[in-house]
C-alpha cells in the first residue's frame, strides 16, 4: 500500500473522523439511527486504518518516523509551518488507544444518551475530538501540534457544559451557586487555555531561537530536537521556555497543584466525556513532555527532573488521600487519575529508558482501566440514579456481572500483577531507584520511590474502600427490592475490548514495549548522549 | 506634474460615483431596496480595479508605472499596503450593506439616505488607505466619521440611539481637535505635512519637546478611532445605541480606517521617533486589552459586550507595534505584518459575529443575553454560527482567530526583549480572560434553558432575510477557511508589510 508510505494513510486517519462529524451534522436530526450508524462507520473505518497502520509498522525501526507526510509539505508559508505528521514507536500506542476509545464510546452511547438528548451534536463532538487527539499524537510541527492540542478543547467544553451534571455546586471562596456542568466546563477550559497560552509563547520563542543556528527558522520537532541534543538552548532562555512548556503540559496531565480542574470536569462530564477525558486527553500532556519538552530541552529537563518528580509524588499521595475522602463514586475515580498520572510523571522524571517505558505503558494502561471504570460508574449511576457510595451497595447481589467487572477494573487499577496497571507503577518505582545519573539527585528519587510505594498501598486502600461500599454487603433498603438490569449487550460490546486489552497487556507487556522501547532508548540516547 | 493615473484612482472614482447614484436612485424610486442594490453593485465595481491594481504586474493591458503608484507629488500612494486595506474596507462595507437591508426594512427607517451615508463612509476609509499627507488624511478621516455620526443616531425614536450619536460625535470632535493640534505643531516645526518628507526631517528634531508632544497628540487622536483606552468611552454606549449594522461597520470599517491612519503615521511619517510613540502605544495596548477584557466580563448586553471586546481587540492589534517600536527595533516589518494580518482576520470574524447577533436579536427581539437562553434548541444552525464567531474572537483553533493571536504573539516575542516578552505574557493572560466572556455568550445559547414564556414554535418559524443569511454564510465560510488555511490571511499581511521594507522602516 503505497499511499500509506507517503503519508496519505495517516492523514486519512487524522481527518476521517472530522469528515464523519460533518456528515453527521448534515443528517436531519430525526434520523437518529442513521446518525449513529454513520458515526460508527467512520470511527470503524478509522480504526481499521489504524490497525492496518499498526500491522505495517516496522517495529525493528520503531525509533524512526514512519508513514509520514513529506517534511516540507507547506501549510502556512508565511511562517514556514508545515503539515508534517508521522508515527514512531512512542506515538503508535497512543494513536491506537485514541482510535479504540472513540469506537467504544460510540458503541456505548448507542443506548446511553445523556440528557438533553441530542445524539447528532454529541457524536459530532466525539468525532471532532478523535481528530484532535490523533492529530496531536502524530504532529511533528509545533504549530500543527498546538492547533490539534487546542482542537480538543471546544468539543469537550460543550460535552461537559451541555450534557453534564446538573447538580448545584457552590463555588469555593465566593459562594456563588452554579450548576456543576457550567462550573466544570468553564474551569476545564480556562485552566487548559492558561497553560497552552504559555506553551505557545514557548513554541514561538523556540522558533525564533532556532533561526540563530539554522539557515531558516523551524517549527519542526525533529530539527529542534537535533538542536536540543547539540545543547544550543541554554541559560535563562531555556529555563523560561521549559517553564512555558511545563505549564502547558502539566495543566493537561494534570500535575499537582494544577489538577483542580480534573475532579470537577470528570465528575460533571457525561459518561463518554469522562471516558475520553481520562483515557486519552490527559495523555496529551504526558506525551508533550516526552515528545517535546525532554528532547528539545534536555538540560532543562535534567534540572527540572527532581522538581517534577516531587510534584508527581505529591500528586500520588494527595490523589490517593483525596480518594479516601470521597463519597461520590465518579469523583473517587477522578482523583484516582491524579494519583495514576503521578506515577506516569514520576516515570518521565527519571529520564531513564525504564522510566519512560513505564510512563508510556502506564498511559495506555490508565487509558484502558480508567476508561472502563468510568464506563462502569456511568452505567451504575444510570441504574441507581445516584453516585453516592453511602447509598448504593451490594451490587454483587443486585447486578453480579456489573459487580465483577467493577472488581476487575478496581484490581487492575490498584496495580495487581498480571493486569495492565501493574507495569506502569512497578517500573516507575523501579526507575526511580536508579534515575539518570546526570540529574544527580539519586537520593531524592529513592526517597520519592518510598513515598510512591506508600502511594501504591493507599491506591489499594481506596480501591478496596470503593469495592466494599459499592460491590459488597447487602443492598440498602432503598434498592433492596428493586430489579436492576445487569450489563446489557452494548455494554458488553464496549467493555470487553478494554477487559481483553487489560489482561493482554498485563500478561504480555511486550505488546506495548515492542513498539516503544527502541524509540524511547534512542530518544534518551540522543538527548543525554546515553 | 505628469498626467493623473486614473487606473490607480479608479476605486475611489467608482465609489464616489456610487455615492451620487445612490442619491439619484433614492429620489426616483419608491423601492428602497434598489438603493441598496445600487450601492452593492458599486462595491462590486470598486473591488475590480483594486484587484487589477494588485495583480497589475501579470496583466497585459495594465501599463504599470512601477510597483507603487505615487500620485500628487507623494501625497497619495497606491501600494500593496493600501490595496490590502482598500479591499478590506470594500468587503466590510459590502457586508454592512447586506446586514442593513433586512434590518432597515423591518423597522421602517429612512433607507435611501442610510445607504448613501454608508457608502460615503466607506469611500473615506478607502481614501484613508492611500493618504500619505496630513491634509488628505484628515479629510479622509472626517469622511469616515461624519456619516458615521449620523448613522449612529439613525434610530431616532430611541433615546439610546441619540445618546450613541451624541457621545460618538463629542468624543470624535475632541479627538479631531487633538489631532489637528498635533498636526499644526508638527507642520509648524517642519514646514511640511507630507509623510515621506516628515520621515526625512523628523530625525533631526526628534529631541524637541514640542515636536514630541505633537506626535503624541496625533497618535492619541487616532486612539479614538480605534477605540483604544483612554478614548474608549464612547465605544460601549455607541455600540449599544446605534443600529446594529452601523455598529458592525464602526467596529470594522471605521476602526480599520483608524488603524490604517495609525500605521501610516507611525511607520511612514515618524519612524525616526519610534522611541517616543513606541512606549506610549505599548502602554495603550496593555491598558486597552486588560481593561476591555475585564469590564467585558460583567456585560449582559451582547452589543456592549462586543464593544468592550472591540476595545480589547484593539489592544491586541496595537501590541506588536508598541513593543517593536518601544525597543527601537529596526525590523518593524514583522510587527506591521502581524497587525495587518490581525486586522484582516478580525474584520471577517467580527462582521460575522454582528451578522449572527443581528439575526438572533431580530428573532428574540432583544440584545440582552438572558433572553437568548436555549437558542440551540430552536435554532441549532444559528447557535452553531454564534459559537463559531465568538470562539474565533476568543482565538480558539481551528477558527480563524487563533492565527490572528498567533501572529501577534509571534511579532511581540520576535522583538526579542522585555518590551516584547512582557506584552506577550500580558496578552496571553488576557486571551484567557477574554474566553470568560466570549464563552458566556456560547454558554447561554447552548447550555441555558429557554426563558419562561417564550413561544419557541413561533421563533422556529421565523425566517432570516436572504441578504443577512448570505453575509452570515460568507463570513462563516471565511472564518473556517482562514482558520484551517491561515496562510491566506498571512499572505495578505506579508503583502501589506512590503511597504515597510520599501520605506526602509
Amino acid at each position: 500500500m503505497d499511499w500509506f508510505e507517503n503519508g496519505w494513510g495517516l492523514s486519512l486517519i487524522v481527518f476521517l473522523p472530522v469528515v464523519g462529524a460533518l456528515a453527521v451534522l448534515a443528517i436531519p436530526k430525526a434520523k437518529e439511527s442513521l446518525i449513529k450508524w454513520t458515526a460508527l462507520a467512520f470511527s470503524l473505518v478509522t480504526l481499521g486504518l489504524v490497525i492496518a497502520l499498526a500491522v505495517q509498522f516496522d517495529y525493528s525501526a520503531a525509533d524512526t518516523y514512519q508513514f509520514g507526510t513529506a517534511m516540507d509539505t507547506t501549510w502556512i508559508s508565511a511562517i514556514n509551518a508545515n503539515f508534517y505528521i508521522a508515527v514512531d514507536g512512542i506515538s503508535l500506542p497512543m494513536v491506537i488507544l485514541a482510535a479504540v476509545i472513540t469506537v467504544l464510546v460510540i458503541i456505548y452511547s448507542w443506548n446511553h444518551w445523556p440528557e438533553p438528548h441530542n445524539p447528532k451534536l454529541l457524536l459530532a463532538f466525539v468525532l471532532i475530538l478523535a481528530t484532535g487527539m490523533t492529530g496531536t499524537f502524530v504532529a511533528l510541527d509545533l504549530v500543527l501540534f498546538f492547533v490539534f492540542f487546542e482542537v480538543v478543547l471546544l468539543p469537550m467544553y460543550f460535552m461537559i457544559g451541555i450534557w453534564g451534571d446538573r447538580a448545584i455546586r457552590v463555588v469555593p471562596v465566593v459562594h456563588w451557586k452554579i450548576e456543576m456542568r457550567l462550573y466544570a466546563s468553564l474551569k476545564f477550559f480556562l485552566f487548559t487555555l492558561f497553560g497552552s497560552a504559555f506553551m505557545l509563547l514557548a513554541f514561538i520563542a523556540l522558533y525564533f531561537k532556532s533561526g540563530e543556528f539554522l539557515d531558516e527558522r523551524t517549527w519542526s520537532m525533529i530539527e529542534l530536537s537535533d538542536l536540543g541534543s547539540a545543547g544550543v538552548f541554554t541559560g535563562t532562555f531555556a529555563f523560561l521556555v521549559f517553564a512555558g512548556l511545563f505549564l502547558g503540559f502539566a495543566v493537561k496531565v494534570p500535575m499537582w497543584p494544577l489538577h483542580t480542574w480534573l475532579p470537577d470536569a470528570h465528575t460533571a462530564a457525561p459518561t463518554i466525556g469522562s471516558v475520553i477525558l481520562a483515557a486519552v486527553l490527559l495523555k496529551l500532556g504526558t506525551y508533550g513532555f516526552i515528545r517535546i519538552a525532554i528532547p528539545i530541552l534536555p538540560d532543562e529537563a535534567v534540572s527540572w527532573a527532581p522538581f517534577i518528580g516531587i510534584l508527581a509524588v505529591i500528586g500520588i499521595i494527595y490523589g490517593s488521600l483525596a480518594c479516601l475522602a470521597q463519597t461520590d463514586m465518579k469523583r473517587l475515580i477522578a482523583y484516582s487519575s491524579v494519583g495514576h498520572m503521578g506515577f506516569i510523571m514520576l516515570g518521565v522524571a527519571t529520564l531513564t529508558p525504564i522510566g519512560l517505558n513505564a510512563a508510556i505503558i502506564g498511559m495506555v494502561a490508565h487509558g484502558l482501566i480508567t476508561g472502563l471504570l468510568f464506563f462502569i460508574a456511568g452505567s451504575m449511576s444510570h441504574r441507581y440514579h445516584t453516585r453516592d457510595m453511602t447509598r448504593i451497595g451490594g451490587t454483587m447481589v443486585l447486578m453480579p456481572r456489573m459487580g465483577v467487572l467493577l472488581g476487575f477494573a478496581a484490581m487492575a487499577s490498584l496495580g495487581l500483577p498480571a493486569l495492565a496497571g501493574f507495569w506502569g507503577e512497578f517500573m516507575a518505582l523501579l526507575a526511580s531507584f536508579d534515575p539518570l545519573p546526570l540529574i544527580g539527585a539519586t537520593t531524592t528519587f529513592r526517597v520519592l520511590m518510598v513515598f510512591g510505594a506508600i502511594g501504591t498501598v493507599l491506591t489499594a486502600g481506596y480501591m478496596l474502600y470503593m469495592l466494599r461500599n459499592v460491590d459488597f454487603g447487602e443492598p440498602s433498603k432503598e434498592f433492596a427490592d428493586k430489579v436492576l438490569p445487569d450489563v446489557d449487550g452494548y455494554e458488553w460490546l464496549a467493555w470487553s475490548p478494554l477487559v481483553i486489552g487489560i489482561i493482554a497487556i498485563g500478561i504480555y507487556p511486550k505488546l506495548v514495549f515492542g513498539a516503544t522501547n527502541e524509540a524511547v532508548v534512542s530518544l534518551l540516547a540522543k538527548a543525554f548522549g546515553g | 506634474m505628469s498626467a493623473i493615473d486614473y487606473h490607480a484612482l479608479l476605486p475611489e472614482i467608482i465609489l464616489a460615483l456610487t455615492v451620487l447614484v445612490t442619491l439619484v436612485v433614492d429620489i426616483v424610486t419608491r423601492k428602497k431596496y434598489l438603493v441598496a442594490v445600487t450601492a452593492m453593485v458599486g462595491m462590486f465595481a470598486a473591488i475590480i480595479p483594486v484587484l487589477t491594481l494588485a495583480f497589475c504586474g501579470s496583466l497585459e493591458f495594465c501599463t504599470s508605472t512601477g510597483a507603487d503608484r505615487v500620485l500628487f507629488g507623494g501625497s497619495y500612494v497606491v501600494d500593496s499596503y493600501s490595496l490590502v486595506f482598500k479591499g478590506l474596507f470594500i468587503f466590510a462595507a459590502f457586508i454592512a450593506l447586506l446586514l442593513s437591508v433586512g434590518y432597515l426594512e423591518s423597522d421602517r427607517y429612512y433607507e435611501g439616505e442610510f445607504y448613501f451615508l454608508l457608502v460615503a463612509s466607506a469611500l473615506g476609509a478607502v481614501v484613508m488607505a492611500s493618504s500619505r499627507d496630513f491634509v488628505s488624511m484628515v479629510v479622509a478621516l472626517e469622511l469616515v466619521s461624519g456619516p458615521a455620526f449620523l448613522l449612529a443616531g439613525w434610530r431616532k425614536g430611541d433615546p439610546k440611539s441619540n445618546e450613541a450619536a451624541i457621545k460618538f460625535f463629542i468624543s470624535g470632535v475632541l479627538a479631531l481637535a487633538l489631532l489637528l493640534m498635533g498636526v499644526s505643531m508638527v507642520y509648524g516645526l517642519t514646514g511640511t505635512q507630507q509623510f515621506d518628507q516628515l520621515a526625512a526631517q523628523s530625525a533631526s528634531i526628534s529631541e524637541m519637546p514640542l515636536f514630541v508632544l505633537g506626535v503624541i497628540f496625533i497618535l492619541l487622536g487616532f486612539g479614538f478611532k480605534v477605540s483604544a483606552v483612554p478614548f474608549h468611552f464612547w465605544t460601549p454606549d455607541t455600540y449599544e445605541g446605534a443600529p446594529a449594522p452601523v455598529t458592525a461597520w464602526l467596529s470594522v470599517g471605521s476602526k480599520g480606517a483608524g488603524f490604517v491612519g495609525l500605521l501610516s503615521i507611525a511607520y511612514l511619517a515618524f519612524p525616526a521617533v519610534a522611541d517616543v510613540w513606541g512606549p506610549v502605544l505599548w502602554l495603550v495596548a496593555f491598558i486597552s486589552m486588560t481593561l476591555g477584557n475585564i469590564v467585558a466580563i460583567k456585560q449582559t448586553n451582547v452589543l456592549r459586550l462586543l464593544g468592550y471586546s472591540s476595545i480589547a481587540q484593539a489592544g491586541f492589534m496595537l501590541a506588536p507595534f508598541g513593543a517593536a517600536a518601544a525597543s527601537g527595533s529596526d525590523n518593524l516589518e514583522e510587527a506591521f505584518y502581524a497587525t495587518v494580518t490581525y486586522l484582516v482576520i478580525y474584520a471577517v470574524m467580527n462582521l460575522g459575529a454582528f451578522a449572527v447577533v443581528i439575526i438572533i436579536a431580530s428573532r428574540v427581539g432583544s440584545f440582552e443575553l438572558e433572553d437568548w437562553g436555549g437558542l440551540s434548541s430552536w435554532a441549532p444552525g444559528l447557535a452553531m454560527a454564534l459559537a463559531v464567531f465568538f470562539m474565533s474572537l476568543a482565538g480558539i483553533p481551528p477558527l480563524a482567530g487563533w492565527f490572528a493571536k498567533f501572529a501577534m504573539f509571534q511579532a511581540t516575542i520576535g522583538v526579542g526583549n522585555w518590551w516584547g516578552y512582557s506584552i506577550a505574557i500580558a496578552a496571553a493572560i488576557n486571551a484567557v480572560i477574554a474566553f470568560v466572556y466570549y464563552s458566556k455568550v456560547v454558554k447561554v445559547a447552548f447550555m441555558d434553558p429557554v426563558p419562561a414564556g417564550v413561544d419557541v414554535e413561533a421563533l422556529e418559524r421565523m425566517e432570516t432575510p436572504a441578504p443577512i443569511a448570505f453575509a452570515l454564510g460568507l463570513t462563516a465560510f471565511g472564518v473556517i477557511l482562514l482558520g484551517i488555511f491561515p496562510g491566506l490571511a498571512a499572505n495578505l499581511g506579508e503583502y501589506g508589510a512590503q511597504v515597510v521594507a520599501a520605506f526602509g522602516g
